[in-house]
């Protein structure tokens, strides 16, 4: 573990350290818009999960699911997929908020896969990302019998996801067929289900990378650390740094292990996800170089690298 | 040329200038402006949006790096960097090269933040349309210069206004292909004026723009000397389009209830509109039960009072029943409650809509069974005219209806409230949005009159005789043997000590009906009559007995839709029209083969069977006493069953 990793998980998980402010008319839209939802799919679902990946949009998510039943807690249960790849940092982040906050965290993962050879180094990045996350998230959500689940998406990351509805009417399967998605009148949604369907609700569907930022600070959102600037151990490949997290990393010939001030935009597995040098050590200084820098957060993922329009069909498999 | 590099220097120069060292973020003293933009592919709405984006905060770079891949392989203006393909994300809609579906934005300038709803020009303009427009505040309609106001326009125009938008811009674009002409502007302005001047707009602003290379989109363009009004990003940025939310009176859906711990219970919801104070009077719509607000609670601490758009969970001062569905409200200021209304409906279903249809009906957090019962008129967009009714509204039409409803929903006109007076229909058998629906009035008599709470329920009155009231219907042909059957029914429930009564239809026609005749609508009303009695007789705690020719499907399943599952029993008296002639107990069959009786069902009245009813009873294949034997058993067992599941605390 790093020394910068190690102080990360001391008092910094609670990022920024600084006040919480009121929020702006913006955001409170936002926030309320959100609890909405969340208060809709409760009361009309039988059996809803929120899907937790513990990234920003999570965590922003799990804040305003606590604000929408207060002073009752969440009456769902969180849905962590874990690829077995995840950074220790986000891992470590999320038994701290089960525990402060006594979350009912279920954890899948796709252990047959695993066991086979499924890795980020060998299988290929599109199969790879199918496997041990479309595969795993179907067969939980398979297994408990959710018939609605909470996602992060919001319409600002990607051209596909714009036209996403904020009910996602899934059939049978989890499929997403863009031909055949219910219009949505005012906030009237339509939860109907027919045997065997399920719904993906998206409840930041309409917020911005800047507002979830933005929405961070305000409220002094608790986030994983190295979403903030800090000395890590990288290696650079194909134009992307990417952290040695742990002794799994498999070096390719030439690669050295650097140590740069590095931050992330968005936290998929380690090997996959690409680090921004940076900075910015603070909530601040992410906002500021949002707005500097212009380039969309899923860039860092190698994942939507590969694939025009990419997302869409991620999508159509039963991805988020 | 004017390439891809000239492009990305724009970028880097930012003409709206957000300087990052001074202005971190965009002002945001107000919510982010929620708009739709309507017009056609030709008339060049996917280039506006894109260069809204484009020369905003909205795009990134690397957003353009696939703009400019994607305008070699799909674009429609050679070499240069066609700004609409940043607006049609599905692979699909990239191909045919139009936009199928509503697809939502966002950029940020400065001083304010948007989402634009991007909706398309074609077929399914109607539909998608109204639901962008559903969520809109501002409509910006595009009118390309060389063609003037289109057919088109006046629809998008009609539809706008209809969705109850107040607010807007009308966009004179490609203003550079009739060389930037004041006349060309100014007649089309006229014209659009002639036209919206009943369709209620509170502010109309008219831009003469070029999207493809940006006149007075965001930069105030030096080829339309003439023109002093705002550049179009700079309107949009300082419209006030929801001051009337505050201002409207108290309403909120409650969506939850919150049992948080055995001492709290809080009622959430968003308020729809208006505001709401510690110590208010409440009342909950639909009851006429009355409180005051004791807390607003929030997480970040309770609150004094909240506005219209807050999320908040309200606790009482008294214990009233209050739960998912109803409105709560401002007592001075109470919605209408209604089970018969006239709405404008948008149909967006492929299946047709028709007169009898039976629908869900979502209103606010409610949702009940509702019957589309007649329909009144189409509405001809391009001219606004009422045309006459067709035989059921197909994909994108719009006109008025009838409906009703299983039972009483609270609401405002959609005129005065958007937030209380929009609703969508929902197929039970697809659960497809089949509709969305603005409703005009009610269509009860008794408009003004609020239901006023009783302290004795019905399930008190029920539980004080020991049963589980219900209602047995007996359908079937006159002479049948409905009324024999009834009789003997209700002599043996009395003798097991039940408490009943009968409604028999030729009775009830010397007095409660004296005044209806025959004919299909006063069989209509006969019918509801009967049902209306018999609901009253079920809040008394009895076991009804209803014997009705009845001849109308419609007429019955309206009447069943008011009762709870289980609660009311359709028993179809089944006997052929040979031997119904054949008893004839009462001469009629004779008098109507006489040409004495018009309107006789049998004859030249048609007589519908149920579809799905609780009892088939063969009365001339088993005598009238095992008949009824039958019915009793059925009441016996589901007395019984409700009997077990009523809460005792309800007694």
């Amino acid at each position: 573990m790093t020394a910068s990793a190690a102080r990360a998980l001391g008092a910094d998980t609670f990022s920024s350290g600084e006040a919480r402010r009121p929020l702006s008319p913006h955001l409170q839209r936002l926030e309320d818009e959100a609890i909405f939802i969340m208060r809709e799919v409760v009361a009309e679902f039988r059996n809803p999960v929120m899907l937790y990946s513990v990234g920003k949009d999570s965590s922003v998510m799990l804040h305003i699911a606590r604000k929408a039943f207060y002073p009752a807690p969440p009456p769902f249960p969180f849905l962590h997929i874990a690829s077995g790849w995840d950074f220790r940092a986000l891992i470590d982040h999320r038994d701290r908020m089960a525990g402060e906050y006594g979350l009912n965290v279920l954890v899948h993962s796709n252990a047959a896969a695993a066991a086979a050879g499924v890795n980020p180094f060998d299988t290929e990045t599109g199969e790879y990302s199918r496997q041990m996350l479309t595969e795993t998230l179907k067969t939980a959500l398979d297994q408990h019998g959710f018939d609605a689940a909470f996602g992060g998406g919001r319409r600002d990351e990607e051209k596909a996801r714009a036209k996403e509805r904020i009910f996602s009417h899934r059939s049978s399967g989890h499929v997403w067929d863009p031909r055949n998605q219910r219009p949505e009148l005012w906030r009237l949604y339509n939860t109907r289900l027919a045997p065997g369907d399920t719904m993906r609700v998206f409840p930041l569907s309409n917020w911005t990378e800047l507002d979830v930022w933005d929405y961070i600070r305000a409220e002094a959102i608790p986030i994983v650390p190295i979403y903030l600037a800090a000395e890590q151990k990288v290696v650079e490949r194909g134009g992307a740094l990417i952290m040695v997290d742990d002794e799994r990393m498999r070096f390719l010939p030439g690669e050295a292990v650097i140590t740069k001030r590095v931050r992330f935009r968005t936290l998929g597995c380690w090997p996959l996800t690409g680090a921004l040098e940076s900075e910015a050590a603070t909530v601040e200084d992410i906002i500021a170089e949002i707005v500097a820098s212009r380039s969309s957060e899923r860039q860092g993922r190698l994942v939507d690298g590969a694939l025009q329009a990419s997302m869409e069909r991620k999508k159509r498999e039963g991805y988020f | 040329m004017k390439g891809i590099s000239e492009m990305t220097v724009s970028l880097a120069t930012r003409p709206l200038g957000l300087d990052p060292a001074n202005d971190l973020l965009p002002v945001r003293d107000r919510g982010a402006l929620r708009f739709i933009t309507c017009g056609s592919v030709d008339d060049g709405k996917s280039t506006l949006i894109g260069r809204l984006l484009h020369d905003s905060i909205g795009l990134l770079e690397d957003q353009v790096a696939g703009l400019a891949s994607d305008s070699r392989r799909f674009g429609t203006t050679g070499e240069d960097l066609d700004l609409a393909l940043l607006l049609d994300g599905l692979e699909a809609e990239r191909e045919q090269g139009i936009t199928i579906d509503v697809a939502y934005r966002f950029f940020s300038t400065a001083r304010r933040a948007f989402i634009v709803a991007d909706t398309p020009g074609h077929a399914q303009y109607t539909r998608n349309m109204a639901t962008g427009a559903s969520t809109a505040e501002l409509a910006i309609l595009l009118v390309d210069a060389r063609k003037g106001l289109l057919e088109q326009t006046r629809r998008h125009a009609a539809i706008v206004s209809l969705l109850g938008i107040r607010h807007v811009v009308l966009a004179v674009n490609k203003i550079d292909l009739v060389d930037f002409s004041q006349d060309v502007f100014e007649a089309i302005v006229a014209d659009f004026h002639a036209f919206a001047a009943p369709l209620g707009f509170r502010s109309v602003v008219a831009v003469p723009v070029s999207a493809r290379f940006g006149d007075n989109v965001t930069i105030r363009s030096r080829n339309t000397p003439w023109y002093e009004g705002p550049t179009l990003i700079r309107h949009l940025e300082q419209v006030q389009t929801t001051d009337d939310d505050v201002a409207a009176p108290f309403r909120m859906a409650v969506q939850w209830v919150n049992r948080a711990s055995l001492d709290f219970r809080g009622f959430a919801g968003t308020i729809a509109s208006g505001r709401v104070a510690v110590g208010d009077p409440v009342v909950v719509a639909a009851s006429g039960r009355g409180s005051r607000v004791r807390r607003i609670v929030t997480q970040d601490g309770d609150l004094a009072i909240a506005e219209a758009g807050r999320a908040v969970t309200l606790t009482l001062w008294d214990e009233v029943d209050v739960s998912r569905g109803d409105l709560l409200a401002d007592p001075r200021h109470r919605p209408e409650t209604a089970r018969r209304l006239a709405a404008d409906l948008v149909w967006m279903d492929e299946k047709a809509g028709r007169a009898g249809d039976r629908y869900l009906l979502k209103i606010g957090s409610a949702t009940v069974p509702a019957t589309v019962t007649r329909l009144v008129d189409r509405l001809d967009v391009a001219s606004l005219a009422r045309m006459p009714a067709p035989d059921g509204f197909a994909l994108n039409a719009i006109g008025r209806v009838e409906i009703e409803t299983a039972t009483r929903i609270a609401f405002d006109p959609y005129a005065d409230n958007r937030e209380t007076g929009g609703f969508i229909l929902v197929d039970r058998a697809t659960h497809l949005t089949v509709a969305a629906g603005m409703i005009v009035e009610s269509l009860d008599r008794a408009r003004e009159v609020h239901r006023h709470p009783t302290d004795v329920t019905p399930a008190v009155r029920a539980g004080l005789k020991g049963q589980a009231p219900l209602v047995v219907w007996l359908t079937g042909l006159p002479g049948s043997g409905k009324s024999t059957i009834a009789n003997l029914v209700e002599r043996r429930l009395v003798a097991l000590g039940r408490h009943t009564t009968l409604l028999d239809g030729d009775n009830l026609r010397q007095g409660l009906n004296a005044d209806l005749g025959f004919d299909a609508s006063a069989r209509s009303e006969n019918v509801r009559r009967v049902g209306e009695v018999a609901k009253l007789m079920t809040e008394a705690g009895l076991i009804v007995l209803v014997a009705l020719v009845s001849p109308f499907r419609a007429d019955r399943d309206r009447v069943a839709a008011q009762f709870d599952d289980g609660r009311f029993l359709e028993v179809f008296v089944d006997a052929s029209p040979d031997t119904c002639r054949e008893r004839d107990p009462k001469g009629l069959y004779a008098r109507a083969e006489a040409g004495r009786i018009a309107h006789f069902t049998g004859r030249d009245q048609t007589y519908e069977p149920p579809l799905d009813p609780a009892l088939v009873l063969r009365s001339d294949a088993v005598t009238a006493e095992d008949a009824a034997e039958q019915v009793v058993e059925l009441i016996l067992a589901r007395s019984e069953e409700a009997l077990t599941s009523l809460d005792a605390s309800q007694l």
